[in-house]
């Protein structure tokens, strides 16, 4: 391994370091701007130079591999110096070159306190102008609704640029034009098309890529800070959401190397104003066919008289996709507790932890797994619109090694390209019997991930399917102890917690969500407790007595005959488990309005009322309780692996394959639940997004 | 003075055949079987030793060049590029070659393309050079056609030869951003190391060699190296074209030896300098981009790599830009930074935003309109370009002006007090503000 001094101090690092990483590792801070370490290296910015031991001319670091450098003429290790006279002098120079055509314009540029324009110019600027000629000014770029452009400010650094192409896939922005006239430009000046377009928010060092929604809205320094994980889709994101007073008012992604690295959706990043509007405030009770505000005791009273007298046998509870593991369990606790055997967490005909143990219902390979994957088979599944993040590292890893990618369901864009295989159950059972091309291929991976989506398995054929999925795994090597490529891949935040701690009919004759939905039809069940479930077919629940329990008056709230305000995802502390099966814990950013409160508090408050009291006062206590069902939920952040050898007999379900096709069940990529679907900004993209699709028809 | 049997570029004015009858008939293609047989480090050791150096204004040692070249073509092949993207101001060298002596460059392509393991040639043909290219097409038609280059022809060494024509871009003149362009990129740059011959074109191996550098090699063959290498100085052997340009008699392209002093080149080529040489003011001797030289010192200084270099400035493509005393130095240069505002790629920080500034400046400075503390700033920002950029265009931009400085610091002075002792001299601001203060 090679070594460097760095301002004297010698280090040993990996083959292949850049300067910069070796100086950031000796402890030296390198100014820069265009160098990210996920991007491609562009060498453009000229901030990063470090003057280095014999070269006639200072080096730009970001570029340069310690390999590149020689060793002295007694084979001394080569020599780096980061704050000699030379570096101080070239970075005075290149900032002040950067600052003679950026506007001073940082009292009203949002980029103000965060901006690493303003930091460097401070720390390694000159303190006096000597440009005195007029300023360049460009024109601002329309890009869509989610970014904002102040093209003056613009630096030409190509992070947007090499982020779109990289990471997003899409190469939408370019810099076109040269020298001063170099502009950066979707070039049509239409909206850009990616799911993660937000992230050139973070990336843009100056002003110039800006959040239009959060547009003039607060200053960085007057925001409170919770560092939180997000609940838009199954990944798990790690997020930071920032509130002023009551109010979210933006929500920036966290660095996590396992789950997302540092990106977020535009779901994620843009949904706060949803947040904000159609919230549930207090208790309401149906009235004359009519909701009316109502108190909490007053629901409860409502509740507890319907429950009593239908009885466990015709009472049932459905948990959705923004239900926390702590809610779903103290439901679950509660309807054990009261004998209620109908309990489910799964969309109609999802056969998810029936069988197989844990490793028939997670994502086993882990998210950054996929990185050590060498073939990739999607079944029923679009990861592009149900986890973006997520599939940011498919393509990743497709750009790395270039590994063989099938598909088996909507032939939709990617952003990597693959093999089409077929889009139903026909084409994968062709693959389970090695009849496909694709099969020798699976064979032949030493690591190969099969990705299961939900648009395979709920479905009415979903148990035939996910066996089939099963066995093709087992067959091709994918579930042995040293690499379990089985992947299922959720949809929503709450659904792998709530399968963790077990939120499904009991063995012994319970109901699961079709045949409650079928016997809220038909009279058998008479009072349903949903919560936070809105993405079911409501008009299936008859004349049944419902009770909603939810942040927002969605379908839900608008089908039910009592509803109970709950806390949104940014509102309570609460442990959300990813499609990984890693549990995470979400912490409180702020208050839920009115007499909105935490889901666990109300299930808790209504035991009482019921009469079968649940036995924990507090979150801790809870906790306790549901780490003692469930102990590897108490590994925070961690990954309990779950055994392969279980998947064994999920491939023996058996059952009958249909013949429709797979269907994605995002259909709307900014619609997916109750806080995007309040959201303004979300409607716009939908919108845009439509009417996109509609001019290309 | 360089003996007409000693000429290499034997046609450079058109006056005689261009076709492959009359290349032949001046001695291309004779013997080329027989140099490759010397293989391919007989042809190396045989460039270095004939001290031959870059023609394309760097100056670097085409043998050693070539000797980057991985010694095993390995899983991607060699490429051969050549640069004839000549947009250098004041240089036309190349032009004539691939208008008059193209076969010269096409035998050399196969010779040097030989020597580094290639059996493709990419030709990058500058884009306002539409004759050139149809000359230069010409030729290598002519050579396919005679089995002189191609699939199993008569030299046994199978040799493709691609003319690509470019878009116009003086950037695309350097090595790297040449490589993007062919790469049916954006000419911008890129970064180095990796060098071209570990990592070039396509990623593989290549080399990108100027017009000249390459037709001359095969007569350097035929010839010995020791002939080369006995004509000129030590260190700057051979001949050159020099394309001598501006205020002399008759601006002409020459082939000369290395060494052959100022004053010998203008007396003898072209007819003296206009007006006399005490009219001579000062001399651009390497193309727009290397620093001018006064009069007094360039008279007798002999043209080549060192001598020049001693002198801050450089032999650069040999394009000699000659100005007597009617020129406006500053202006002059002020045109120049303009040249290097236009054609910068914008990808670095220090070109991109430097060269505009440095024109701006200028331009005011031509008019005088600047105060005497600016010309320090502007020598500070040369300085400040110079050397921190990806490629050489920001040490191309930043040395006229430190020439001007430098050479021409008076000048600028005294204009700058000529404009404040007459800040008004059509009286246009005096008559505003009057009217301002009669109404």
């Amino acid at each position: 391994m090679p070594k460097v001094i760095v301002d004297g101090t010698e280090i040993e690092v990996e083959n292949g370091t850049t300067l910069i990483q070796a100086c950031e590792m000796a402890g030296a801070e390198i100014p820069r701007f265009c160098y990210h370490e996920r991007l491609s290296i562009a060498g453009n910015c000229r901030m990063c130079l470090v003057e280095v031991k014999g070269a006639p001319k200072p080096q730009a670091s970001c570029a340069m591999s310690v390999n590149d450098l020689r060793p002295g003429p007694n084979g001394e290790p080569p020599e780096i110096a980061t704050n000699s006279a030379i570096v101080k002098k070239a970075r005075e120079g290149v900032m002040e070159f950067l600052l003679i055509n950026h506007p001073l314009d940082c009292p009203i540029c949002d980029q103000g306190g965060e901006c690493d324009l303003q930091d460097q110019a401070m720390a390694y600027g000159i303190d006096k102008n000597r440009y005195a000629e007029n300023k360049r000014a460009v024109e601002d770029k329309y890009i869509g609704p989610l970014v904002k452009t102040v093209m003056t400010r613009c630096i030409q650094c190509t992070r947007c640029v090499r982020f779109s192409t990289e990471v997003g896939g899409v190469q939408e922005l370019g810099l076109i034009g040269r020298g001063e006239d170099v502009e950066i430009t979707t070039y049509l000046e239409h909206a850009m098309e990616s799911e993660l377009q937000g992230n050139v928010i973070d990336l843009c060092p100056v002003g110039a890529l800006t959040s239009a929604p959060y547009e003039f809205k607060a200053r960085p320094w007057e925001l409170i800070k919770t560092e939180t994980i997000d609940a838009m889709d199954a990944v798990g994101s790690n997020i930071r959401v920032d509130v002023r007073g009551r109010e979210v008012m933006r929500v920036l992604p966290r660095l996590n190397e396992d789950v997302n690295e540092e990106w977020i959706s535009d779901k994620t990043r843009f949904i706060w104003d949803g947040l904000k509007s159609q919230r549930l405030d207090k208790p309401y009770i149906r009235q004359a066919g009519k909701l009316r505000a109502a108190s909490w005791d007053e629901a409860f009273t409502a509740i507890a008289d319907k429950m009593n007298a239908a009885g466990p046998g015709k009472t049932a509870a459905l948990t959705g996709d923004m239900a926390a593991v702590e809610d779903v369990f103290a439901l679950k606790t509660l309807m054990q507790a009261r004998g209620v055997k109908n309990i489910d967490c799964r969309e109609a005909g999802s056969t998810l932890g029936e069988r197989g143990g844990r490793a028939g219902l997670l994502f086993n390979a882990t998210i950054a797994g996929i990185e050590d994957a060498d073939a990739i088979l999607i079944v029923g599944a679009n990861p592009r619109l149900e986890a973006s993040v997520l599939n940011t590292r498919i393509r990743k890893t497709w750009l790395n090694t270039g590994l063989p990618i099938a598909v088996i369901g909507e032939e939709a864009d990617l952003t990597y390209d693959y093999s089409y295989l077929g889009a139903g159950p026909e084409s994968l059972s062709k693959l389970v019997d090695g009849k496909d091309k694709f099969a020798s291929v699976l064979k032949k991976a030493e690591r190969p991930l099969i990705i299961v989506g939900q648009g395979a398995i709920a479905r009415a054929d979903g148990k035939a399917v996910l066996a089939a999925a099963a066995s093709l795994a087992i067959k091709c090597g994918a579930a042995t102890e040293d690499w379990n490529g089985f992947c299922v891949l959720h949809t929503g935040a709450g659904r792998a917690g709530a399968l963790e701690v077990c939120a499904l009919p009991s063995d012994d004759g319970g109901l699961n969500t079709a045949q409650i939905l079928k016997g809220a039809k038909s009279g058998a069940i008479e009072v349903v407790y949903l919560l936070n479930v809105d993405e079911i077919d409501m008009k299936a629940l008859g004349t049944a007595f419902v009770v909603y329990q939810g942040s927002h008056g969605d379908a839900g709230a608008h089908r039910a005959d009592v509803v109970l305000p709950g806390a949104a995802y940014t509102e309570k502390s609460a442990t959300w488990v990813n499609t990984e099966g890693r549990p995470q814990l979400a912490s409180r950013a702020g208050f839920p309005p009115g007499d909105a409160r935490e889901d666990w508090m109300i299930i808790r408050a209504l035991s009482d009322v019921l009469g079968t009291t649940l036995a924990f006062n507090t979150l801790p206590e809870l906790r306790a309780k549901m780490y003692e069902a469930v102990p590897h939920l108490a590994r925070i952040d961690q990954i309990t692996p779950a055994d392969p050898a279980e998947l064994a007999d999920l491939a023996k379900a058996g059952g009958k394959l249909g013949k429709a096709a797979f269907v994605s069940p995002v259909k709307d990529f900014y619609l997916t639940n109750p806080v995007a679907r309040a959201s303004a900004i979300m409607a716009d993209c939908s919108a845009l997004r439509a009417g996109r699709k509609q001019a290309a028809e | 003075m360089l003996q007409d049997k000693d000429r290499i570029f034997t046609n450079l004015y058109g006056l005689h055949d261009v076709g492959l009858k009359g290349a032949m008939r001046r001695g291309a293609w004779d013997g080329t079987k027989k140099m490759l047989q010397l293989g391919r480090d007989g042809i190396i050791n045989e460039m270095k030793a004939s001290g031959l150096r870059g023609r394309g204004g760097a100056g670097f040692p085409t043998g050693l060049k070539w000797s980057f070249m991985p010694r095993e073509i390995g899983e991607r092949p060699h490429y051969l590029v050549v640069n004839a993207d000549e947009s250098e101001p004041g240089t036309c060298k190349d032009r004539e070659i691939m208008r008059h002596d193209p076969h010269l460059l096409v035998e050399g392509c196969l010779v040097a393309g030989f020597a580094m393991g290639a059996h493709t040639a990419f030709i990058y043909v500058r884009g306002e050079f539409i004759r050139e290219r149809e000359a230069l097409q010409r030729a290598v038609d002519e050579a396919y056609e005679a089995r002189l280059i191609g699939k199993n022809n008569k030299h046994g060494w199978d040799f493709d030869v691609v003319v690509h024509h470019g878009a116009g871009a003086y950037i695309c003149g350097e090595e790297t951003a040449m490589l993007e362009s062919l790469e049916g990129k954006k000419g911008q740059p890129r970064m180095k190391p990796p060098f071209p011959a570990g990592v070039g074109l396509y990623g593989a191996p290549s080399t990108i060699n100027n017009v000249e550098s390459i037709a001359v090699a095969p007569t350097i063959l035929r010839r010995g190296a020791n002939w080369f290498a006995n004509l000129g100085l030590e260190n700057n052997t051979g001949t050159k074209l020099f394309c001598i340009s501006g205020h002399v008699e008759r601006p002409c392209n020459v082939e000369e030896e290395m060494g052959i002093t100022f004053r010998e080149l203008i007396e003898r080529h072209c007819g003296g300098i206009r007006g006399g040489w005490d009219n001579l003011k000062a001399v651009i001797p390497g193309g727009s981009s290397v620093r001018c030289v006064p009069a007094d010192q360039i008279i007798d200084c002999p043209m080549c790599f060192d001598s020049l270099m001693k002198l801050k400035s450089g032999l650069g493509t040999a394009a000699v830009i000659v100005m007597d005393n009617s020129t406006d130095m500053i202006k002059a240069i002020a045109r120049l930074a303009y040249f290097y505002k236009h054609e910068s790629c914008g990808q670095c920080t220090p070109c991109r935003e430097g060269t505009g500034w440095m024109w701006r400046v200028l331009t005011r400075m031509v008019e005088g309109r600047a105060e005497k503390r600016e010309i320090d700033m502007l020598l500070d920002v040369s300085y400040q370009i110079e050397g921190h950029t990806i490629c050489a265009l920001g040490d191309a931009a930043a040395w006229p002006v430190q020439g001007l400085i430098t050479h021409f610091r008076h000048e600028i002075e005294a204009r700058i007090d000529e404009f404040s002792a007459t800040p008004d001299p059509d009286g246009a601001i005096t008559e505003r503000a009057a009217m301002a203060a009669a109404e």
